[in-house]
C-alpha cells in the first residue's frame, strides 16, 4: 500500500509537469486553432534559461522560476509576432511547418551554444519527510504545490477575468471579437505568453526534479505533453490538465509493475485506446454550428 | 460637435474583393439623431459599407466620424469613438454566457457606474436576456439573439448603431418588436444606420433611405417618399 502512495505521488509530480506543458498547446489551439509544435522546445528553453540564472547569476530559486517564465514568455510572444502571425490567414499545414522549423531552430540555437548536456546545481535544500512506510521529499511537493498552484490561477484567468472572456470569444470567432472593442492581437499575444509562460515553468521544475538538461528533452516531453492536451480535449484548458495527470499516472504506475522499456508503449497505447472511445478527448466537444 | 449635425459621413467609398466591386463609388450622410436606411438585394453591398465603417475591411474613398477620418484606425479603436456594429448573423458568442457576451462589449469602458446602468438598462428593454444571464448564448433563440445583439451595441456606449438586417430570420411578430425597440433606442438619442432587406419596416421607421442595388445608391429620400416610389414599390415592397 505505502509502495502504492509513493507511486501516486511520483506520478503527481510528473502528471503536474505534463499538465503545465499541455496547457501551453491547448491554449494556442484554442484560439488560433494551430499546434504550436515549437512548444515542448519552449520548455526545454525554460530548462536552460533556469541553468543560466542559477549557475551564471547565481539566482535563488523564486527569482530563477520567475525570470525564466518571464523569459520564455517573451520568447513566446516574439515567435508569435514574426514566425505565426503573418501565416494567420494561410492554410493551417503552413502554420504548423513553421511550427516545427522554430523548434527545430531552437534545439539547433541550444544546441549550438551547449553542446554537452548541463547539470543544474540543486536549488534549494531538499528534505524527505518519513510518513509510515512513505518518504516524501520536498522538492516533489513544491513541483506539486507549485504547478496546482499555477494552473488554478490560470483557471481563474479564462474563467473569471475580462481577458479570459476575450479568450474564449476568440476561440469561438475572432472576426466579431474586434466589434466589442477588443484587440485580437493583443489577446493573441496573451495567449502565447501565459501558454509558453508556463511551459518554461514547467521546463525549471522539471530540471529540478530531473537535473540533467539537454536541447533534445523538449522532443519526448512535448509530443506526451501534446497528447495529454489532445486526450483531454484539445482547446479546452482543464481537459489539458486532466490528460497531464492521467498520462503520468499511467506512466509511473507501468513503471512500477511492468519492466520499464514497457511505459512509453503502454501509456501510448491507453491513450489512443482513449481517443478511439471518445475521438474529441475526455471535455472535448465536437466545434457546435456557429450559424 | 461638426457642421449641420452630421455624425458620420461617406463619401465615395467603394469595397472590392479580389476582383469583385462590391461596392461602388457611393456616398452618404447620416445626421445626429436619425434613423437612416439602407436598402437592398441579397448582394447589392450592404453588409461591405457597415464593414468598411466599422473598419472591418479596406476601402478606398472616405469615412469620418464626428469630423474624424476613419481610414487608419482599427475596428477595435473605432468601437471606441462611438460606433456599434452589430453584424449580420448577430455574431454572438455561443461560448460565452449572455451575461459574459454583454460585458465583453463594454470592453474599451472604464465608467464602472455607467456600466451597470446601461446594463439594467438593457435588461429593462429586453426582460429575456436577464432570465437568461447565466445562460451561453448559443442556447437562444434567434429572437434571443438578436436582442443580445443590439443589448451589447447598447452596451458599448456608442453613439451611432450599425444594425445589418436585424430582421433576418425572425418570425414576423418578433421583427415588429425587435423595430419598435430599435425606434425607441433612437427615440432615447441613438443615431442608427439600418442595413435591411426587409423595406417595408424599415421604411416605415426611417427617416430616410438609401436605395442599393449592385453596390450603387440608385434612389434615395425620406422614409414616406421612397415607400411611394413606384420603383421601390415593385422591386422591395412586393409591387
Ligand atoms: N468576403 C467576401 N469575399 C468575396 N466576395 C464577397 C465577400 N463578401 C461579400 N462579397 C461579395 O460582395 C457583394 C456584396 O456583398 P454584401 O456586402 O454582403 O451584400 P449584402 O449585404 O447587400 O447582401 C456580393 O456580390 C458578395 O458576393
Ligand atoms: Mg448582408
Amino acid at each position: 500500500m505505502a509502495y502504492f502512495f509513493q507511486q501516486l505521488l511520483n506520478a503527481l509530480q510528473l502528471g503536474s509537469i505534463y499538465a503545465l506543458i499541455a496547457l501551453g498547446y491547448t491554449m494556442v489551439y484554442g484560439i488560433l486553432t494551430m499546434i504550436n509544435f515549437a512548444h515542448g522546445d519552449l520548455f526545454m528553453v525554460g530548462a536552460f534559461f533556469c541553468f543560466l540564472l542559477a549557475v551564471y547569476l547565481k539566482l535563488s530559486f523564486v527569482p530563477t522560476l520567475l525570470l525564466s517564465m518571464l523569459g520564455v514568455a517573451c520568447l513566446g510572444v516574439i515567435i508569435e509576432r514574426l514566425a505565426y502571425k503573418p501565416l494567420r490567414t494561410a492554410p493551417r499545414v503552413s502554420a504548423i511547418i513553421t511550427a516545427l522549423g522554430v523548434g527545430l531552430f531552437l534545439e539547433n540555437f541550444t544546441l549550438a551554444l551547449s553542446p554537452y548536456p548541463k547539470h543544474i546545481p540543486p536549488l534549494l535544500k531538499n528534505v524527505t519527510w518519513t510518513v509510515g512506510e512513505l518518504s516524501i521529499s520536498s522538492l516533489q511537493v513544491l513541483v506539486i504545490v507549485l504547478s496546482l498552484g499555477l494552473m488554478l490561477i490560470l483557471d481563474f484567468v479564462v474563467w473569471r477575468t475580462k481577458a479570459g472572456m476575450a479568450m474564449r470569444a476568440i476561440s469561438w470567432d475572432k472576426t466579431i471579437v474586434p466589434l466589442m472593442g477588443v484587440s485580437v492581437n493583443k489577446i493573441i499575444s496573451l495567449t502565447f505568453a501565459i501558454g509558453t509562460g508556463l511551459g518554461g515553468a514547467a521546463g525549471v521544475l522539471y530540471s529540478l526534479a530531473y537535473p540533467v538538461i539537454d536541447p533534445y528533452m523538449g522532443i519526448m516531453v512535448g509530443w506526451k505533453a501534446f497528447i495529454c492536451a489532445v486526450v483531454g480535449g484539445i482547446g479546452n484548458v482543464r481537459g489539458a490538465m486532466i490528460g497531464g495527470f492521467i498520462l503520468g499516472a499511467v506512466e509511473i504506475l507501468v513503471a512500477a509493475f511492468f519492466p520499464s522499456t514497457y511505459r512509453d508503449f503502454v501509456a501510448f497505447t491507453l491513450l489512443l485506446v482513449l481517443l478511439i472511445l471518445k475521438p474529441y478527448g475526455i471535455l472535448g466537444r465536437p466545434q457546435p454550428q456557429k450559424v | 460637435m461638426s457642421a449641420n449635425g452630421i455624425l458620420l459621413s461617406v463619401a465615395c467609398l467603394s469595397v472590392s474583393y479580389d476582383s469583385i466591386r462590391a461596392v461602388d463609388d457611393i456616398s452618404f450622410d447620416v445626421a445626429r439623431g436619425e434613423i437612416v436606411t439602407l436598402i437592398g438585394a441579397n448582394g447589392a453591398g450592404k453588409s461591405s459599407i457597415l464593414r468598411a465603417v466599422s473598419g472591418l475591411i479596406p476601402y478606398t474613398g472616405g469615412i469620418t466620424y464626428e469630423g474624424r477620418d476613419l481610414k487608419n484606425i482599427a475596428a477595435d479603436r473605432i468601437v471606441g469613438l462611438g460606433i456599434a456594429h452589430v453584424p449580420e448573423g448577430r455574431g454572438i458568442f455561443g461560448n460565452l454566457t449572455v451575461l459574459e457576451n454583454l460585458k465583453l462589449a463594454a470592453w474599451r469602458r472604464k465608467d464602472k457606474i455607467k456600466i451597470k446602468a446601461d446594463l439594467e438598462h438593457v435588461f429593462t428593454l429586453f426582460p429575456r436576456l436577464r432570465e437568461r444571464g447565466r445562460q451561453q448564448g448559443g442556447m437562444l433563440s434567434g429572437g434571443e439573439q438578436q436582442m443580445l445583439a443590439v443589448g451589447r451595441a447598447l452596451m458599448s456606449d456608442a453613439q451611432l448603431l450599425l444594425l445589418d438586417e436585424p430582421s433576418m430570420g425572425l418570425s414576423p411578430v418578433l421583427v415588429r418588436e425587435i423595430f419598435k425597440i430599435i425606434l425607441e433606442i433612437n427615440r432615447a438619442g441613438k443615431t442608427v444606420l439600418l442595413v435591411e432587406q426587409n423595406a417595408h419596416l424599415s421604411l416605415q421607421i426611417a427617416s430616410r433611405g438609401y436605395v442599393l442595388e449592385t453596390g450603387r445608391i440608385v434612389l434615395s429620400g425620406t422614409g414616406r417618399e421612397l415607400t411611394g416610389n413606384p420603383r421601390v414599390k415593385e422591386a422591395y415592397l412586393g409591387g
